[in-house]
């Protein structure tokens, strides 16, 4: 019987090993697996390669990641989330790496590793300082800006409902990256706020289809980034 | 020619006013997206019986308005990261959805602030270089490279009196000749093949004192029309 339920999120990221790149879903504190996150931070995994949209705010679930010095590098579209103090001391003391992305390049490159794109052409960042050093060609008509796939080892997504197969629905825009990051990583770990029995989501509203999904874990009353 | 139009007592338009003028540009049935800011002003004067279709870069069409405190949902915010609501015909998707359909061409207007537009409509919104603030660029790129047009909302000059509208920017940029139309406090002003043509300005602004704050050479279409906005606040 394919169960993908693990019991505890210590033990559904207890082989995360230092220096994996992990893809963190969530946007603006919505859909992010802070609890996930605080069970990595207890584990002790360091020398991590992040990547979200922002760089957390506050102090807990990746924002302790940061803080812990666990984070060598973050992949991002905008680290001036609020409260991103956190962030900001490592960054101005060039404690962590950063690199920027345009929101919807970074939403491509994961997209393009899920699903198997040797890289891409995008006209977005085209004379911009983000497509310095970059190869370009002009297709259509249009320059454009060849971006590479962004693949993980591992993603933390949070999502609404799971079943063991690890099928997924999601609420409102909690969806945000939770798909694509799913596809794009070896190992899925998914938090949910119900476990519901094999058959019980409609197959019309399922998100994410198990395939993408390696572990999930019930977390019922999952904590708030903000 | 026009002569007359009304005459406004603070010399420019508010913000609000600003707003108002883009509304009369966006058509019923348009997907649109506003920046985070001043252009997040422009849903607050759409009117009701109005069809327009607002995206939002973390998976919504159909993006409505401010929820009262007691009916904030936290699974639901826009991308300024508060709390919103979803109209009646609504959809949420997930991100590289919602990138396909700024990128793809199907966002039929954009609202942006802007630092600087340049006379090519070259945009530079994102960042002034310096070392204050982190750098971040959120959606801002992707939009500028994809919507079907780009409406720049700012103030005409900055704080300082400097020129926003530039022959070429020296702020870093956020997109290449993607601007279509800027609308300021104190003018309409469409980017051409050959440079700013201005559509609209206050009848009392002469184009020799308007082209005084401006970076760029101003030209005066045809059918130019003084400015005739109400007062929204």
């Amino acid at each position: 019987m394919v169960n993908k339920e693990k019991a505890s999120l210590d033990e559904a990221v207890a082989d995360i090993p230092d220096g994996a790149t992990i893809h963190v879903g969530g946007f603006g504190g919505v859909g992010i697996p802070v609890d996930l996150c605080d069970a990595l931070y207890r584990q002790g995994a360091k020398d991590l390669t992040i990547v979200n949209n922002g760089v957390a705010s506050g102090k807990i679930g990746l924002a302790s990641l940061i803080g812990g010095g666990r984070v060598r590098k973050i992949i991002c579209s905008f680290p001036r989330t609020p409260n991103p103090e956190v962030f900001e001391k490592k960054y101005r003391a060039g404690e962590i790496e950063l690199e920027l992305v345009p929101q919807g390049t970074l939403a491509e490159r994961i997209r393009a590793a899920g699903a198997g794109i040797g890289a891409f052409y995008t006209p977005t960042s085209v004379g911009t300082p983000l497509a310095e050093g970059k190869e370009t060609r002009v297709l259509q008509g249009r320059e454009m800006v060849l971006e590479h796939p962004l693949h993980a080892d591992f993603a933390l997504v949070k999502a609404d409902k799971a079943d063991r197969w690890g099928n997924l629905t999601y609420r409102k825009s909690a969806r945000n990256f939770g798909p694509i990051m799913c596809m794009a990583a070896k190992t899925a770990i998914v938090q949910v706020r119900e476990i519901v029995p094999l058959g019980a989501l409609d197959p019309e509203t399922i998100a994410t289809p198990s395939i993408f999904v390696g572990r999930i874990v019930s977390v019922p009353n999952p904590t708030k980034e903000m | 020619m026009p002569e007359n139009g009304p005459k406004n007592v603070l010399g420019k338009l508010t913000r609000r006013q600003i707003a108002w003028r883009i509304v009369q540009d966006i058509k019923e049935g348009a997907y649109v997206n506003l920046g985070i800011g001043q252009p997040e002003l422009v849903a607050d004067l759409l009117p009701a019986e109005r069809e327009v279709i607002l995206h939002s870069e973390n998976g919504i069409l159909g993006l409505g308005p401010k929820p009262a405190p007691e009916d904030a949902d936290e699974d639901l915010i826009n991308a300024g990261k508060k709390h919103a609501t979803l109209v009646t015909g609504g959809a949420f998707f997930h991100h590289a959805d919602s990138f396909a359909m700024v990128r793809g061409g199907h966002l039929d207007v954009c609202v942006l602030g802007a630092f600087q537009v340049a006379a090519n409509g070259d945009l530079a919104n994102w960042t002034t270089g310096g070392n204050d603030l982190l750098p971040a660029v959120g959606g801002a790129m992707d939009l500028a490279a994809g919507s079907k047009k780009v409406f720049a909302m700012m103030d005409h000059n900055s704080k300082d009196g400097s020129p926003k509208i530039v022959e070429r920017c020296t702020y870093p940029l956020t997109g290449r000749a993607c601007v279509t139309t800027i609308y300021t406090d104190i003018a309409v002003i469409d980017i051409k093949p050959d440079g700013c043509v201005v559509r609209e300005k206050f009848a009392d602004m002469s184009l020799d004192a308007l082209q005084a704050r401006t970076g760029a050479r101003l030209t005066l279409a045809n059918d130019w029309r003084p400015f005739a906005i109400p007062d929204v606040g």
